[in-house]
């Protein structure tokens, strides 16, 4: 398909601009395959540069022959366009709808995207599962990497690549696969260096209503005991959500046949609850009428605070049977694919040093998110703004890296890198020019030849220039597990994220600056002293020697 | 000390407040403060309650573990004991309801507290604050504005100083007239000029009109204020309460003031809330966030319902409103409330510090807090329920100004000098009654109690700590390019001041403070500076010329481009630099300003935090948890300075 024929106008003159806090821009419009784009005639003045992708919904309204898009984006941005001429208005109107829509993965724009930076490393080689496994086989030989979904037959959802325990084969873990939902057995997750001990994560087993029950399931869990020990298995569901999941042929692990495990329920929400919770957040926080009851019941009905509450205590839970309790965690809630990865993925945060640097946290977001089957695809192909009615989006994804937010406001000092890595991650995951959150699992990234026709956004992020934004100035290296703390009074909004087109930042922005400049004048202090130090040294032995001679 | 019957329990429990956990101590009782002294640990933690902190004690019912004590404080730490024997617990209890409620002036801390300075260190002391100089440096007196003797002997007002200014235009039986027309005899007097536009900030109490009546002092008074100004042909009147409660005073023989008779005013209701309102609703907020397990929706339903938040923006709103009048439209403005010593003060002060950057220093906060809450009679000693209370004079105005400041903090980090330590360590004393700042009533009353002659100045001594409660992001720079604060009143910008509310419960405040951190940081950097000196004056003995320092100030652009634009995607035509703009988007906000800079009682580092006092979930008991590392409490400065 030709992009040209949903562009109807490709240009209008004399369409005016509207963004919150900042001057209204007169230009021209453009509209390419993939872009909007507003430009003024003249110089220095900021050009606008739009993804079709990016673009949730619009509006539009007429007064006389002005016509008016609203236009509202995926990252929460709202931007008005007037354009003069009814039928342009109309024209652009609904190009932009054509073209924001497209349902084909292989017309986005990552597919068309030529790097103007020269890739020095790829992100698609970044993160191989064997390199995560070579660590694991560091610290212990109890685990094995096992080519039972190379051709992704067992568990579609899985990578080729999985690591389970030693002594488990590869028939127990089909066997094993056939008794969870969509065949996502229980895999290795994380290992606790400080103990030996571990967390994994699966979907729901199918137990259904007559109890079935399947041994090389069992089997394969209680091999990641040590002897004597018993294990907690987190189901992220409530138990009456678990107990109805039965009819539909899922279920729990019934304590008779997992006796050395303990299970405890949780009420993370499913996907379509914690969509309507962000579409209600963010049309709280856009509300511009001042009263101090209304935005304070909207912001609680939207659910959004309660959410991220839910999700960290859970994964604080987890944390805390691994590193406090000694024992080994299992994961799962219903596919797996979303609250599990949630708990996962932050109490690794919590208790691993490591993801708290920038390339361990990519390494995590790879491991337990995009390797792991997180659909993003699905999840992210709408947004708050969205008019049309929810398939399976939802901001799973989003409520995680809040999450991490939240961690990382009450440690400053303790991640290498900075809130803005989490805004962008949030903004990539929506949509972007690199290839790496397309798709929906490993098998598609696979069909669609991302690594092959698209670059990975890691090629772009860890570039040094690049990073560079990223850094946390205050980071100090620390191998503590990390305690949030999770009372209401605690948790705050992501302000960075959700108020970010409702306010004015320059005098945050001017104070980050300010506290950016205290530290690194600190470290040019620091060096000066040392180079001064040396120089006197040098010239007191010097003199010492002058003086011996004598 | 006649009233302690028992200074001594040990094997005293003292329960935290949100998780199970407890720990084993001494109870100490002093003739001024409550100590619990931790046994067998080795960071043993200290807990200070100064008796003039409790707000109210009350002793449970007796349990198997013994009998529980529960003290609750004005700075709303919260702490739960339980003495093992009864007739222990009965005895502090009695000691300290009757310690908690002094009878006279004489047995107020301040009285017997000494801090090892002679008579002339205390005086210099009271000399800091100086407000005719702070008048002075407004530009009153001058041409339209004059000092007025009429209240040397505090005939005219027993409420206000000696020193007030007046138009040059009102006369003395003018004022004598006004004030007789005005509830307690508080007359309009001027607190703030605005010296760009020779703008007024004028105060008063409510008008006795009742439903008719009219005075023409009155009258000739306000008109002074409006001829007295040539930029503006009107003034604003601001009643600081709602229209209701106005109504109702007319009722009283009070009110507000009839338009009709006064020529050139433009009245405007704001709608503030009274104090009774204020302390219901600080009630509630504090009922709201000490409850254990607090749910996410409890609390943000319980925050609304408490309408504490809504409180505070309204008090925002009024000072907006009186900054814009006067520095936009240059008009004067006259404000009040029914006494003119409450909302009055909150607006007028807030509304000050909108203006005028000098008030957002250390030394300039100190001045407002002087002029407009002490000289002119907020009544601290019923407000702060420094003796013989009664309940119904209790509530938290000066609180309320504290925390609309410190919203502003969060708005503009780099515009004032002092961290938010500085403002709470304020609340701290206006409660403790340590120092004689805030004692008494009125000015009248302090000298009758001559507290500059037997009590120690507060602002002395926040000077001499000054290091801990500054700024370090602070730049002096902001005052010029922003004189005039125009916060956002949206209301998600109002949020709950945890380290107010939960100064005391360490477990919900962040691990590792930026503030700290910075603060450290500025510290280190001061003295590098030092040793770069020293070094270079030591190498130029060798003979080595060195280059002068850099200056600290930096060759960078101080104005960020305008507000960037995120996600243009893959725009292939912007530059790198255009780029980069992108993502810069804000970290700081209120993450900035999060902990007790330096604070002596151990290092609250990520070491402290545990899973178990965070009360995650349903694991207690199951496979014996280990125990804790002792808490240490967060305890800025308090316990140091108090002993």
């Amino acid at each position: 398909m030709e992009f040209a024929e949903l562009i109807k106008t490709p240009r209008v003159d004399g369409v005016v601009l509207h963004r919150p806090f900042m001057p209204t821009v007169e230009g021209t419009l453009c509209l390419t395959g993939h872009h909007l784009i507003l430009s003024s005639r003249q110089d220095n003045t900021e050009e606008l540069w739009l993804l079709h992708a990016n673009i949730d919904s619009t509006e539009k309204r007429f007064v006389g022959s002005l016509g008016t898009i609203i236009v509202k984006c995926k990252d929460l941005r709202v931007i008005q366009l007037d354009i003069p001429g009814m039928e342009e208005c109309l024209n652009i109107a609904s190009s932009i709808e054509a073209l924001s829509t497209l349902d084909s993965v292989s017309l986005m724009y990552p597919f068309f995207y030529r790097p103007l930076f020269e890739v020095i490393e790829d992100g698609w080689q970044s993160f191989a599962p064997e390199e995560s496994f070579r660590d694991l086989e560091s610290m212990t030989d109890e685990w094995r990497l096992s080519e039972v979904n190379k051709d992704f037959s067992v568990c579609p959802s899985y990578p080729s690549l999985l690591t389970v325990p030693k002594d488990i084969d590869d028939e127990s873990l089909c066997k094993a696969a056939s008794f969870r939902h969509g065949g996502r057995f229980p895999v290795l997750s994380y290992y606790h260096k400080k103990n030996g001990m571990v967390m994994m994560r699966a979907a729901q087993p199918l137990t259904g209503t007559n109890g079935r029950r399947c041994k090389e399931d069992e089997k394969l869990i209680n091999a990641t005991l040590c002897a004597g020990k018993r294990g907690y298995i987190i189901d992220t569901r409530t138990i009456a959500v678990a107990q109805q999941a039965k009819a539909r042929g899922g279920g729990f692990e019934q304590e008779a046949n997992y006796p050395q495990w303990r299970r405890i329920h949780k009420a993370i929400e499913r996907s379509n609850v914690l969509q309507d919770s962000l579409i209600k957040l963010v049309e709280a926080c856009n509300d511009q009428s001042h009263s101090m009851d209304r935005w304070l019941s909207k912001l609680e009905a939207s659910n959004w605070q309660s959410n991220v509450k839910e999700i960290l205590t859970t994964a604080c839970l987890a944390a805390q049977c691994i590193d406090r309790e000694g024992a080994s965690v299992l994961v799962h809630g219903t596919e797996g694919t979303d609250s599990t990865l949630q708990v996962t993925s932050l109490a690794q945060i919590i208790l691993d040093p490591a993801c708290r640097t920038i390339r361990g946290f990519e390494a995590l977001i790879e491991r337990e998110w995009l390797q792991a089957g997180h659909p993003f695809h699905q999840r992210c192909a709408q947004s708050a703004y969205s008019n049309g009615k929810p398939r399976s989006e939802a901001p799973v994804f989003l409520l995680f890296l809040d999450c991490v937010w939240q961690i990382l406001r009450q440690f400053p000092c303790s991640f290498q890198f900075n809130e803005n890595l989490l805004i962008m991650l949030f903004e990539h995951a929506y949509t972007s020019q690199f290839g790496t959150f397309l798709g929906n699992c490993v098998a598609e990234r696979g069909k669609l030849q991302l690594s092959q026709k698209t670059v990975s956004l890691w090629s772009w992020v860890n570039r040094p220039q690049e990073l560079e934004r990223f850094l946390n100035p205050l980071y100090e290296p620390n191998n503590l597990v990390i305690w949030p703390s999770v009372a209401p009074q605690s948790l705050l909004l992501w302000e960075g994220v959700f108020l970010r087109w409702n306010r004015s930042t320059k005098c945050l922005d001017e104070a980050y600056q300010e506290m950016v400049h205290i530290i690194e004048y600190n470290k040019e202090l620091q060096n000066k002293v040392n180079s001064l130090r040396r120089q006197l040294a040098q010239l007191e032995t010097e003199d010492k020697m002058v003086a011996d001679l004598k | 000390m006649e009233h302690i019957r028992t200074p001594k329990v040990e094997q005293v429990k003292l329960l935290d407040r949100f998780s199970n956990k407890s720990v084993i101590g001494t109870l100490h009782l002093t003739a001024t403060h409550l100590i619990f002294v931790e046994s067998n640990s080795t960071s043993a933690q200290e807990i200070w309650i100064l008796h003039h902190h409790i707000a109210s004690v009350e002793k449970l019912s007796l349990t198997t573990s013994g009998c529980p004590l529960l003290i609750q404080c004005r700075n709303f730490r919260l702490v739960h004991f339980v003495i093992p024997r009864e007739r222990d617990c009965h005895d502090i209890y009695s000691s300290l309801l009757r310690l908690l409620r002094p009878v006279s002036y004489d047995e107020l801390y301040a009285f017997s507290y000494n801090p090892k300075q002679n008579d002339q260190q205390r005086e210099e002391g009271w000399q800091l604050i100086d407000l005719a100089a702070e008048f002075e440096r407004m530009g009153v007196p001058c041409d339209q504005w004059q000092l007025t003797d009429v209240n040397r002997e505090y005939k005219v007002c027993e409420t206000y100083p000696r020193d007030l200014y007046v138009p040059i235009t009102a006369s003395k039986p003018i004022i004598v007239g006004s004030s007789r027309f005005r509830s307690k005899g508080r007359f309009p007097v001027l607190t703030y000029f605005y010296q760009e536009k020779k703008a007024a900030v004028c105060r008063c109490s409510q008008p006795l009109s009742g439903f008719s009546a009219r005075c023409l002092e009155d009258e000739h008074m306000l008109q002074a204020i409006s001829k007295a100004n040539h930029n503006s042909r009107y003034v604003y009147v601001m009643d600081t309460r709602p229209k209701l409660n106005a109504l109702a005073n007319r009722a009283a023989g009070k009110g507000y003031e009839n338009e009709d008779n006064y020529s050139n005013i433009r009245f405007q209701f704001v709608g503030i809330e009274n104090i009774h309102v204020m302390r219901g609703s600080l009630q509630k907020l504090l009922e709201v966030v000490g409850t254990r397990s607090l749910s996410m929706t409890d609390y943000l339903v319980g925050l609304e319902n408490s309408g504490w938040l809504r409180h505070i923006k309204a008090i925002m709103d009024a000072a907006i409103f009186l900054a814009k009048a006067v520095t936009v439209e240059g008009a004067s403005v006259l404000v009040h409330c029914s006494d003119g010593w409450d909302r009055t003060a909150q607006v007028c002060a807030l509304g000050s510090l909108l203006m005028d950057p000098y008030y957002r220093t250390i030394k300039g906060f100190m001045v407002l807090i002087e002029k407009d809450w002490i000289s002119f009679g907020h009544k601290f000693a019923d407000r702060c329920d420094q003796l013989d209370p009664d309940p119904k004079e209790v509530s938290p105005i000066f609180t309320q100004f504290l925390e609309c400041v410190w919203q502003l903090t969060e708005q503009f980090p780099q515009a004032f000098e002092f961290s938010e330590w500085f403002l709470i360590q304020i609340h701290e004393h206006v409660h403790s009654c340590q120092f004689g700042n805030f004692l008494g009533n009125s000015q009248r009353q302090r000298e009758v109690l001559q507290l500059k002659e037997r009590t120690y100045s507060l602002w002395a001594h926040l000077l001499s700590e000054k290091q801990n409660y500054l700024n370090p992001v602070y730049s002096p720079s902001f005052a010029e390019s922003h004189p005039v604060l125009e916060p956002s009143t949206q209301a998600c910008h109002f949020k709950f001041w945890r380290n107010m509310y939960h100064q005391y419960d360490r477990s919900m405040h962040p691990r590792q403070s930026i503030l700290k951190q910075v603060l450290t940081f500025k510290e280190s950097n001061r003295e590098l500076e030092g040793t770069v000196q020293a070094l270079k004056t030591k190498l130029q003995k060798f003979g080595v010329s060195t280059s002068p320092l850099k200056p600290q100030t930096p060759p960078r652009e101080r104005s960020l481009p305008p507000r960037p634009q995120s996600l243009i995607l893959g725009a292939p035509l912007l530059s790198r630099k255009e780029v980069q703009q992108e993502e810069d988007e804000e970290v700081f906000g209120e993450e900035a300003r999060e902990d007790a800079p330096a604070s002596t009682d151990g290092e609250r580092t990520v070491e402290g935090s545990s899973a178990t006092e965070n009360g995650y979930g349903e694991l207690t008991g199951s496979f014996g948890s280990k125990n804790e590392p002792a808490v240490v409490t967060l305890e800025f400065g308090v316990a140091r300075m108090t002993c």
